[in-house]
């Protein structure tokens, strides 16, 4: 066991006893670009086999699926917020035109504006529809965020799993192995994220495997390959990384910030991060997770003072009188 | 700027108020094995203490019940899997870092000696030979199973605070202190009913000590984790753990003041276990409950980064 094998930055195959392991592999989600499509939730489904999660109304905007499950590994959540547009319509064409490639991407988001006056060029607007700028309309923005299994750099599930169903890939993922999964459910209230989860009819833990056996043979996880718009971006960690930093700078303004990146954070980084447009916990992602082993070695000295406790205590109990 | 210390956020936002950490989805099982693990433990500490003394009620009272317990532990355990047929599974590893791996081999050893210790207990009973060399042998395995007791009692509090369940990893300093002190009192309470007043005086004693211990781990898990405190005070948790408490008091104060009678000390051993009984689904169940409700998670999550920042901010 290294220093980091706990906590801290850490990679994870050559930790796990991989020699020569390939790159860490893992998803940025961008969110900025996300459509609420759920075909990753379907192609997850159809690669994968698992099965449906029930067909419930859960009145959460357009999720229906409520959220990671033991039946869905990717789950698309929907946010609707109220969004105050800016003053004046953004006209993406002349905005594009006057080189500003963003613009379309602002303009969606509802972000900072531009304190020109428009000017009328005979072309179709993007903008909404007798929106003028002496009555601007509210609008609301449309949150969207593709969640999935994290593969933690130090992962809580793989850490307890008591009987090595749970294991690090040479790529640095965390898989279940089906065939060893004897469902103690040990993993899923170890899980800072809320991600694995107890199939109800089958007794095991089931989550994303980053589909393992697409990546060993070099092709791109369904969900990834399904993904119209790029929101899910397959790829090396180191490189998903930097493409990421970029991306975030870009989109500062609009309150972009990334989630999971940094490999000092509680878990140790994700390989499996995001571009959030708000605050974690309004996707449902925990602001602040940390790996529960972290606190191990302190949990055990003081189980082993408590012990001490206890045999001192009948020691005593049995050396007294007889009263 | 001033220093002011952290008011907890009182709003907070969530996905829809859905929880984000996954509550265990181990069932009643796993609350009952944490009380039969625990009163195994003080039931094999009480038979070794009886034998070493002289207390032959004692001894046999508490390895059997160890037995018992072990059996019963071993039955809520599997039938708590998802996959019972693949409980073995659990022997492929031994692994540090679960402490249910960890548990596993505590519990198998534990069981192999106290399981040698509880059948000596037929000696008596068995063709001459056989009963001779049985003696020793559960002799050793009560010793044995004594000295791995305090594990079998303290390792179930690291199990449950290993998790990202924000009550029971936030109880961490303390929750092995409960267990331990509920595992010595229903050891204490095993040995109120089966030892006639002459023996019990140690089963007394054992019982103040593993009440105080109780007592003192559980007041702090309720009332030093801020709002992680909380789920251990309110609704069906709440009600168990005061419950608990309760008992707890009755039972010590009935096994001090009731040394003459044996009734009382009956009573007050039947208290013992019940208090043990209640105080073990609480927690199980403040757990759960703290892992319900988005609030315990974004809350306390939302708090440490304030205080990074501040930090961060005067470094």
């Amino acid at each position: 066991m290294g220093a980091n094998s706990l906590y801290g930055p850490l990679d994870p195959a050559p930790d796990a006893g991989y020699v020569d392991a390939p790159p860490r592999m893992g998803f940025f989600t961008d969110t900025s670009v996300c459509i609420g499509c759920k075909a990753c939730e379907v192609a997850c489904k159809e690669w994968n086999g698992v099965p449906d999660d029930g067909f419930n109304l859960l009145g959460h905007s357009y999720d229906n699926t409520g959220g990671l499950s033991a039946n869905s590994w990717r789950a698309v959540a929907f946010i609707e917020q109220p969004a105050v547009v800016p003053a004046g319509p953004v006209d993406a064409l002349a905005e594009a035109a006057a080189g500003r490639s963003d613009a379309l991407a602002e303009a969606g988001c509802g972000g900072a504006g531009t304190t020109r006056e428009p000017e009328f060029l005979g072309m179709p607007g993007t903008d909404l529809p007798g929106r003028t700028p002496d009555a601007p309309r509210t609008d609301f923005r449309w949150l969207m965020m593709s969640n999935v299994c994290k593969h933690c750099t130090h992962a809580g599930c793989l850490d307890v799993c008591p009987t090595g169903a749970l294991f690090r890939t040479e790529f640095g993922t965390v898989v279940v192995q089906e065939d060893v999964c004897n469902g103690c459910g040990y993993c899923i209230p170890a899980c800072p994220y809320g991600v694995i989860d107890q199939r109800k009819d089958d007794g095991r833990a089931w989550k994303c495997t980053l589909c393992y056996d697409r990546i060993g043979d070099g092709l791109t996880p369904a969900c990834a390959q399904a993904c119209p718009t790029q929101s899910i971006q397959y790829g090396e960690l180191d490189e998903l990384r930097a493409r990421a930093a970029e991306r975030v700078e870009k989109l500062k303004d609009q309150g972009a910030r990334l989630y999971g990146h940094d490999p000092d954070d509680g878990v140790g980084g994700d390989g499996a991060f995001f571009l959030l447009l708000d605050e974690p916990e309004v996707y449902g992602l925990p602001p602040d997770p940390i790996v529960a082993t972290r606190d191990l070695p302190a949990m055990w000295k003081r189980a082993g003072l408590a012990g001490l406790a206890m045999a001192a205590a009948v020691a005593v109990s049995f050396l007294g009188g007889r009263r | 700027m001033k220093d002011r210390p952290m008011v907890p956020r009182a709003d907070f936002r969530s996905y829809y108020g859905r929880p984000i950490v996954r509550p265990a989805v181990w069932h009643h099982d796993i609350a009952a094995y944490l009380f039969t693990g625990g009163l195994a433990a003080g039931s094999a500490m009480l038979a070794a203490g009886g034998d070493a003394t002289g207390r032959p009620a004692l001894r046999r009272a508490g390895r059997v019940t160890a037995l018992g317990a072990l059996v019963a532990s071993t039955y809520f355990l599997v039938n708590d899997l998802g996959r019972p047929e693949r409980f073995h599974h659990m022997l492929r590893v031994a692994k540090p870092t679960s402490p249910m791996s960890m548990g596993t081999w505590i519990l198998s050893g534990f069981g192999a000696f106290a399981g040698a210790a509880a059948v000596a207990e037929a000696a008596p009973l068995l063709p001459r030979p056989l009963g001779r060399l049985l003696g020793p042998v559960g002799t050793a395995g009560q010793y044995a199973a004594a000295v791995t007791a305090p594990a079998l009692a303290t390792y179930t509090a690291v199990l449950l605070a290993d998790t990202a369940t924000p009550s029971w990893h936030a109880a961490y300093p303390e929750l092995p202190f409960v267990f331990a002190g509920s595992a010595l009192a229903s050891g204490a309470g095993v040995g109120l009913i089966a030892a006639p007043p002459r023996e019990s005086a140690p089963a007394r004693r054992m019982a103040v000590l593993g009440a105080a211990m109780e007592l003192y781990g559980a007041h702090r898990v309720e009332t030093s984790k801020g709002i992680l405190s909380e789920p251990y005070t309110q609704g069906r948790p709440g009600k168990l753990l005061r419950a608990g408490r309760t008992l707890t008091a009755l039972g010590t104060a009935g096994a001090l003041l009731g040394r003459r009678s044996r009734v009382v000390s009956a009573l007050s051993g039947a208290a013992l276990l019940a208090a043990s009984l209640a105080t073990r689904f609480g927690i199980f169940e403040g757990g759960i409950a703290s892992a319900e409700d988005p609030k315990y998670t974004v809350v306390p999550q939302r708090e440490r980064l304030a205080q990074r920042q501040q930090q961060h901010k005067q470094g």
